[in-house]
């Protein structure tokens, strides 16, 4: 395939991502504050970050360190959060599952929500974009917002001072989500999933971090399906 | 923190570790392969089966009581970024509306 198709869909991915910098920059500052204040060293603060660039995770993480948790109960609950990724690495190779080894590793690596669900709403919106387009594209999402997420932890370890509690930068957070999900809804099928998912995940609100939304998620996936099958099955 | 350095550091490591064989787990043991046409069509929901089901706890969830602005920015967001099928804009309206709203409420 040319390399200009290539070039401009990484361009593309590197300015559909600018926009969660409102998002990425606060949180990252957030967690160099809290891990430094949380007794980490800023060579911990920044390997953390570093090597797990998942957010939600790395909090869960550093709440429970504070607590002085066992170290087990600190894996499972923290990496409990990051199960819902296995459901985009799967949805991920049906696009990209033929890309070389190297590429699908750094893939793994870069698998955060936004880079994912970036990516994912372009390669449904594309079905027909070569699998060249698709890899520039998601490295083009990383690449604007992964650098900012590992500076602005520097900046918050470094300058220690928070946010002031006032300013609720914990809701820019849903505001995010729900405007990366909005775009997504495409037919009754996608509404229903997205009812359920909601609906489900605030049952399940009591259950251990992260794994009422796997059942809600599966749920919801399930509840798609049959809407989608059951909408065909009308039209035919 | 009651943990001794190396027990930081193991835990960042087995994070690090863990975190990567979740999100590499199908990446990199399926690939290429075909999965069944079900479990395809199921992994197509996935992003509006996983976003509602963690926003829907922050904003109606455990603890935190309902707050009126951050319900109605909640729905701005959402209307604004599927009417426009855009993400900047949701964000845009989203935020504006509930900043606008704290500062109307005086909590800001």
């Amino acid at each position: 395939m040319p390399a200009t198709t290539t070039k401009s869909a990484y361009w593309a991915g590197v300015r559909d991502g600018l926009p969660f910098i409102v998002m990425v920059v606060p949180f990252a500052t957030l967690f160099g504050v809290v891990a430094i204040e949380a007794g980490l060293t800023l060579a911990q603060t920044m390997a953390f970050t570093v090597l797990v660039i998942a957010g939600a995770s790395q909090f869960a993480a550093l709440q429970l360190m504070v607590e002085n948790a066992a170290i087990g109960f600190v894996l499972l609950a923290a990496l409990a959060v990051n199960l819902r990724m296995a459901m985009y690495s799967a949805s991920l190779a049906l696009h990209i599952g033929a890309a070389p080894f190297w590429q699908r590793a750094l893939v793994g690596y870069l698998t955060f929500d936004q880079c994912y669900m970036t990516s994912i709403a372009k390669y449904d919106d594309n079905p027909a974009m070569p699998l060249d387009a698709k890899m520039a594209y998601f490295f083009g999402v990383a690449s604007g917002i992964t650098p900012l997420w590992c500076g602005f932890t520097f900046v918050g370890a470094q300058i220690g001072a928070t946010i002031p509690a006032s300013y609720q930068i914990d809701f820019i957070m849903p505001i995010a989500f729900l405007s990366m999900v909005a775009p997504m809804i495409k037919s009754l099928a996608h509404v229903a999933a997205a009812f359920v998912s909601a609906v489900v995940a605030l049952a399940l609100v009591w259950l251990p971090s992260g794994s009422g939304l796997l059942v809600a998620a599966g749920c919801a996936m399930m509840t798609g399906v049959i809407v989608e099958t059951w909408a065909q099955a009308r039209h035919t | 923190m009651m943990y001794s350095t190396a027990e930081i550091w193991l835990i960042i490591g087995a994070m690090a570790v863990g975190t990567f064989a979740i999100r590499f787990s199908f990446l990199g043991l399926v690939g290429n392969k075909p999965m069944p046409p079900l479990v395809q069509r199921m992994l197509r929901f996935t992003p509006v089966a996983v976003l509602p089901g963690m926003v829907a706890p922050l904003l109606l969830g455990a603890g935190a009581e309902p707050d009126p602005v951050r319900f109605f920015a909640a729905i701005c967001a959402v209307a604004v970024a599927y009417c426009k099928r855009n993400v900047v804009w949701g964000m845009a309206a989203g935020v504006a509306v509930f900043y606008t709203g704290l500062i109307a409420t005086g909590a800001l």
